[in-house]
């Protein structure tokens, strides 16, 4: 990696200072955006560029500002960094190390939409992060970037800080609107959708903080450029936050089309204590298990190739698991995140969760029964295409590849 | 008109109006779905998965936008890979629905073995067991067994008192979330809420009471499992075990159809006792609901302290006397006496007209007991048939005038709420903030002694509301007697109509005049001709003989309880020992309503029947008999036996109910949403109403003749307080109900705090007040939403 | 009397100002970490303050508490400091179990429970985005959260240590 895109602070540790940013191009966008262009083209832009969503949904994201109504004011973005999904923690360096660029991408995209006001829904646990941002949002609101006419123009827009506090179920969509709004954080049904319904009411948009981060990019070198990156499919450069049974777990920032085994040899030198690797989660808890065969390690990463194995890339959260991982004790982890964080809205999340979790409880306790390994197999098969929203959906995931793949863990021969 | 829309339910080809969900318009062609969380009179929020149904849709070419059609020209149908969840999701154009598919099936069973896994096999115990819908539907369509090991099952706690009122079962909730649902966007009470997340999802309430909410009561009708029961009810019978009968509430005018659940006890020496109280549906009164007043306060009625016999008065002693001496007696001291009768409005339609024959016959006077002027008005400007509150909407109008809906006519605050959601005009006209404020157009407000002027000033059609009142469509004026007496209310009800009758909102369905009266049947009693009386006082002061019946003046007012000693001879019909029959010659012990039968007329002018509930109490008799009884022995032809034979003779004689017949009274007709008890599905223990919707009286032929406005009294000088009704107030009759003892609203008298502090009073202090032309002592309570310099009481 | 207005007023109106005036309600959880950050618990006033406040009864605001991890009740219990340590799947993968129970032990307490001087709470908490740093702990008292990754139980000790010799924060 010659220069980096989002992880700029590897190559200039200070651009988490205002003057270094803007001395290193930071805002060029933005006031080029404001001064030369129409909100249209911005949105334009940045759906030709075919950046899709990096929340895990993988949502092309211009297409997505394009959804909201010109009848129906005011418009609102809100930025997501409730970054929960174990194995996930891309967002949170971002915000650390390089927080203008994030927020650069976020007032892009308000001004795109032709918002005046924008929320970032920050996880909880993100309160020390939460504070520095609100201190940055100061600075840029006397240097004149945030607040009323800004830069000269006629637009006004203002950033406001939101704290989550503790449930990783307010990373789904409509749920941290409702979280923002003062209510459970429980997902709202769909239709309607945020672009027309989102925020008290109003159209919304919703976009991962990774995502935000790629806009100024795009917005300065234009969408050709940025389509030059990753693959056809997954345009652009991702950052894979590569953890588990690593030697250098870490985030990497790589173009789409890198390989799994490229990412754990080269980047991730290779597993702990030089173990055989038994299986890949790329997408964080949400995962299929991906058996960490030479299919899969040679699979490209990106959405349309690991979905071509029967996986998901989502947020690219890739855990690596080894030969000292006993997936009965694996999926009893996640079954019980889980549980934890069902918002218990609909009845087959809220019991399956818990159910799943005193079978897994007795399989990981070493009670290897094929009863109970066919029975959690039944429940989380019985939990699927019923739930609400898709974290009840996503639990199931990886009980039901550990099953099918790894039968000899469940006491199943 | 709605749109109507084509679609196909298990084959079977349907039309439903635009917007209708799946769910419901399954159920108007006869296929149940199941539900769990959704209820028809509630947003649905597709939270159970219970109802969840293969829908196919037409499929549409994405690129030309036609449909796709199949070989035969029919559109070709796509399913989703996903069941859907038919409570969720409106009909639309060409729609297929499967509901009986494997698919399907395999869901249901699924969710109901997911919702039994933590739900307690309580069956046996379970006060819900017969009419449970849980238990319905895991028969029709559950797993006979559970693979969920028992040993996983959590424990949770069984008696969780929410409030004193309602119990709660941690173990049987199921988390549907009626009971929230209903209680944040029904009826804007929002004291219970889910607390935590995940399977540890459970209902808490932090308001102090608990559960402080006057329509509590029906969270237990609609939730779908026994996990929340009232406390009168709880391990009281088995639903096959009772029988229904039906009734109308006897506690405010709306009248609200009521169930009371009955059951032969050896423990009441095989009399026939009250195990509960449930709603009976009557859409257009209280369609499925009451207030806790009405679902609790019957244990009056169970009283002790009821008067059993008959009470002669000798040698200045109360002593008990058979009926007969009773009767005779009275009859006797009312030849030739022109008696002055004081009746009260919780008498039935039938028990008034016979008091009023025999006191007419006699060339007496017969007075309404009541504080509230404007009957005459009322019985000529209500409202008429085809009238339902439920019907306002977008383009109407409601004026409240004078009236704390929420507090003295509970089920009319829901409707007025309902109908200004919907869009009607809601104009709020009092001298301090209701519960009514926050759902309101114009909020407006006058000081005491003002509520003529500012309806003056909407008569004048300047301002905003004005406007609005005028322009409606159809335009109800609902009008009380909050901080107002006899002058007060008769001064609103004359203007009320005037601008009724100014903007052309009188005469037809939807327009009138409705009295926020303060008994159930007072309408009911301006119909039959009575009247209140001026000077009460004076009129018992100077009359020879007075026959009080369900009214107790002495007890209300000191005053009152000194002319009464100066009156002559008096007769009492009532049901306990209260001070005006502690002061009467005769007493009478007469029935509760729950035991005898009859008719109400509410103040929307419907006339509602009632029907036993119970065994009467030996050795009471019906109001309208004992009349009856004392008439006969006068010469007059009064029926005593039969309701039915009072009510062919009152509709003969009074005006208003020519033409109308006790059976018409019971007629019902098919209601919709189908919720109450023969539904097993949307569920509830609401009763269907099988006893009658009731009957609008007509309107007047005559025209609009309003009495001319005496002159307005200015408010005396000194610390006065203004009279309003609380719901749990200091009645004789709610004080002798033991449910609702924690409830009742003090003795007090309530004011802003810089009005105490300016006038040099503390909370907690006794301060003497003038209230309604009368000293009263009431202890001082601080409420910082009552305008300041104004203070109000207790009637 | 709104307690929480009188002591904080300034803050209360900051954070009301960051959401459209007709959705008040929105301005709960902010409300609720701060009426949190003096005792790390919210108490029964606070409930009825933050509702005057919002708008809302207080029966929602604790359904609002109830429903996130962060916020704790009065009878939920726990010191002035609590040390979550994730033991989330990622990170015990990379040992956090063995060193929750390590550093639990030296301490002398379960997870869960508090140290006998009443200061520290250890409690297990799912995974806080910091996979890479196991085993990873946040401390949440006195109003703040801060981070301490690539912990041993030394370190954790030690940290312990800074932390009982802190200063009461003044609020």
């Amino acid at each position: 990696m010659t220069e980096y895109l989002l992880l700029r602070h590897r190559d200039l540790p200070d651009i988490d200072q205002l003057p270094i940013y803007r001395a290193n191009g930071g805002f060029a966008a933005f006031e080029k955006a404001l001064k030369t262009q129409q909100p249209v083209d911005v949105l334009n832009t940045v759906k030709a560029s075919g950046l899709r969503g990096r929340g895990g949904a993988g949502f092309p994201t211009g297409t997505k500002w394009s959804f909201l109504p010109n009848t129906i004011w005011p418009h609102y973005v809100v930025a997501n960094a409730d970054e929960s999904e174990p194995g996930t923690f891309k967002d949170r360096e971002i915000l650390e190390r390089n927080p203008f660029q994030f927020l650069e991408g976020l007032m892009l995209a308000c001004f795109a939409v032709q918002a005046q006001a924008g929320y970032i829904y920050l996880r909880g646990e993100f309160w020390p992060l939460a504070q520095k941002l609100n201190q940055r949002i100061a600075e840029l609101e006397q240097a004149g970037l945030l607040g009323d006419h800004i830069l000269g123009t006629d637009y006004t827009l203002r950033l406001y800080t939101h704290l989550g506090a503790g449930a990783y179920i307010c990373g789904e969509e409509t749920a941290l609107l409702e979280s923002i709004e003062g209510k459970l954080g429980q997902p709202r049904l769909r239709p309607p959708f945020p672009a027309v319904s989102g925020l008290f009411g109003k159209p919304t948009v919703i976009n991962n903080v990774e995502t935000l981060t790629n806009v100024p990019l795009i917005v300065d070198r234009g969408a050709d450029w940025f389509k030059t990156l990753g693959t056809e499919d997954s345009p652009g450069v991702k950052i894979f936050s590569l953890s588990g049974r690593i030697n250098r777990p870490g985030n990497y920032e790589l173009p789409f089309g890198v390989t799994f085994r490229t990412l754990i040899d080269q980047y991730g030198g290779g597993i702990l204590g030089g173990k055989a690797v038994k299986a890949i989660m790329p997408a964080g808890a949400s995962s299929t298990i991906l058996v960490a065969d030479d299919r899969t390690l040679d699979t490209p990463m990106d959405y349309k190739s690991v979905a071509a194995i029967g996986g998901q890339l989502g947020s690219a959260s890739v855990i690596i698991l080894d030969e000292t991982v006993n997936m009965a004790d694996l999926v009893n982890q996640t079954v019980h995140f889980f549980k934890h964080e069902s918002c218990g809205k609909c009845t087959p999340c809220r019991e399956g969760t818990y159910w799943m979790a005193h079978i897994t409880d007795r399989l990981a306790a070493g009670q290897p029964s094929p009863q109970d390994a066919a029975l959690l197999g039944s429940v989380a098969r019985q939990m699927q295409n019923k739930c609400l929203c898709a974290l009840g959906e996503f639990s199931t995931m990886a009980v039901v590849s550990a099953l099918e793949k790894f039968p000899q863990d469940f006491g199943i021969s | 008109m709605t749109k109507q829309i084509t679609l196909t339910i298990d084959n079977q080809v349907i039309t439903a109006p635009e917007g209708m969900l799946i769910v419901d318009a399954a159920k108007q062609a006869g296929v149940n779905i199941p539900v769990f969380c959704y209820h028809p009179k509630m947003e649905p929020v597709g939270m159970c998965r219970m109802c969840l149904v293969d829908v196919g849709r037409p499929m549409v070419d994405r690129a030309t936008g036609q449909t796709v059609l199949d070989a035969d020209g029919r559109p070709k149908i796509g399913f989703g890979p996903k069941l859907e969840t038919a409570c969720t999701t409106p009909v639309s154009e060409g729609m297929v629905v499967i509901t009986e598919s494997e698919k399907v099936k395999a869901a249901r069973k699924d969710v109901l073995e997911f919702l039994l896994t933590s739900h307690p096999l309580d069956c046996p115990v379970c006060d819900k067991g017969g009419e449970c819908p849980l238990q319905n539907l895991t028969l029709a369509h559950g797993p006979g067994e559970s693979r969920f090991l028992y040993s996983d099952k959590q424990h949770l706690n069984k008696r969780v008192p929410l409030g004193e009122l309602i119990f709660l079962d941690r173990e049987r909730c199921i988390q549907c979330g009626r009971c929230t649902r209903f209680q944040h966007d029904v009826v804007d009470d929002p004291v219970i809420g889910f607390y935590q997340r995940g399977r540890a999802l459970e209902i808490v309430t932090l308001s102090e009471p608990g559960f402080d909410s006057i329509f509590s009561g029906n969270t237990t009708d609609i939730c779908p499992v026994g996990a929340l029961t009232t406390a009168d009810f709880r391990f009281g019978a088995r639903p096959w075990e009772m029988k229904p009968a039906a009734s109308i509430c006897n506690h405010c005018p709306v009248g609200c159809n009521l169930t009371f659940n009955v059951r032969r006890e050896a423990a009441a020496n095989g009399r026939t006792v009250i195990k509960r109280v449930l709603p009976r549906q009557n859409e257009q009164v209280n369609e499925i609901w009451i207030c806790d007043k009405g679902r609790f306060v019957y244990q009056y009625t169970e009283s002790p302290d009821r008067l059993t016999q008959p009470l002669i008065r000798k040698n200045g002693e109360l002593v008990p006397a058979s009926w007969n001496e009773a009767l005779d007696l009275a009859a006797q001291k009312l030849k030739g006496s022109q008696p002055l009768l004081l009746a009260g409005g919780r008498l039935s339609n039938e028990a008034l007209f016979n008091l009023r024959q025999v006191t007419e016959a006699l060339g007496g006077q017969s007075r309404l007991y009541t504080h509230m002027s404007g009957g005459d008005i009322a019985v000529q400007a209500g409202l008429t048939a085809g009238s339902n509150l439920g019907a306002l909407g977008k383009g109407d109008a409601i004026l409240v005038v004078a009236s704390d809906l929420h507090a003295e006519a509970p089920l009319w605050w829901l409707r007025v709420k309902q109908a200004a959601a919907r869009g009607a005009a809601l104009i709020v006209l009092t001298a301090r903030p209701t519960r009514l404020d926050k759902f309101a157009r114009f909020a407006l407000r006058y000081a005491p002694g003002g509520e003529g002027a500012a309806l003056t000033t909407l008569l004048s059609g300047e301002g905003e509301a004005a406007t609005a009142f005028a322009d409606a469509q159809n335009a109800i004026v609902f009008y009380g007697s909050d901080g107002l007496d006899w002058v007060g209310t008769e001064r609103v009800a004359r203007l009320s109509a005037e601008l009724l009758d100014k903007t052309g909102h009188l005469g037809r369905p939807n327009n009138g005049l409705v009295p926020v009266w303060p008994r159930a049947n007072d309408q009911g009693a301006f119909e039959l001709g009575y009247a209140p009386a001026t000077d009460l006082p004076a009129a018992l002061r100077s009359a020879a003989v007075v026959w009080i019946a369900a009214a107790d003046p002495a007890g209300d007012d000191p005053a009152l309880a000194e002319a009464l000693d100066a009156a002559g001879f008096v007769m009492v019909q009532e049901l306990f020992l209260t001070e005006t029959a502690r002061r009467a010659d005769i007493v009478f012990p007469a029935q509760a309503f729950t035991e005898q039968e009859g008719s109400f007329t509410s103040g929307e002018r419907r006339v509602q029947r009632f029907y036993p509930a119970v065994s009467p109490l030996p050795d009471t008799r019906p109001d309208f008999a004992i009349t009856a009884q004392v008439g006969q022995r006068l010469d007059l032809k009064l029926a005593d036996n039969a309701v039915s034979l009072v009510f062919d003779q009152l509709a003969q004689v009074v005006p208003a109910f020519n033409g109308l017949t006790f059976p018409a009274l019971a007629e019902t007709a098919p209601q919709w949403p189908e919720i109450a008890r023969s539904d097993l599905y949307y569920g509830g223990t609401s009763y269907d109403n099988q006893q009658g919707l009731g009957v609008h009286l007509a309107a007047p032929k005559a025209p609009l003749h309003l009495p001319e406005l005496s002159p307005a009294v200015p408010l005396p000088a000194g610390l006065v307080a203004l009279p309003v009704t609380r719901l749990y107030d200091q009645g004789a009759l709610i004080a002798r109900t033991e449910l609702l003892r924690g409830r009742l609203s003090p003795a007090a008298v309530w004011m802003h705090p810089a009005t105490a502090e300016q006038q040099g009073l503390s909370e907690g202090q006794s301060v003497e007040v003038l209230l309604s032309g009368r000293k009263a002592s009431r202890t001082v309570c601080l409420d910082d939403t009552l305008p300041q310099g104004l203070l109000i009481a207790l009637r | 009397m709104n307690l929480l207005l009188q002591q904080s007023s300034a803050e209360v109106q900051q954070i009301l100002a960051h959401y459209p005036a007709e959705h008040r309600r929105a301005a709960v959880m902010p409300l609720l970490f701060l009426a949190q950050r003096t005792t790390g618990r919210v108490d029964s006033q606070a409930l009825v303050d933050i509702a005057e406040i919002t708008g809302i009864s207080s029966t929602d605001v604790a359904s609002i508490m109830g429903f996130y991890t962060l916020f704790h009740a009065e009878e939920d219990g726990g010191g002035r400091f609590r040390v979550q340590v994730c033991t989330d799947m990622p990170c015990a993968l990379r040992g956090s179990r063995q060193f929750l129970a390590a550093f639990c032990e030296a301490l002398g307490i379960q997870p869960g429970q508090t140290t006998p001087d009443g200061l520290i709470t250890v409690e297990e908490v799912k995974c806080l985005a910091a996979c890479d740093h196991a085993p990873f702990l946040q401390v949440q008292g006195d109003g703040e959260l801060t981070d301490y990754p690539d912990q041993t139980v030394e370190s954790a000790l030690a940290l312990v240590e800074t932390l009982r010799q802190k200063p009461w924060a003044r609020y």
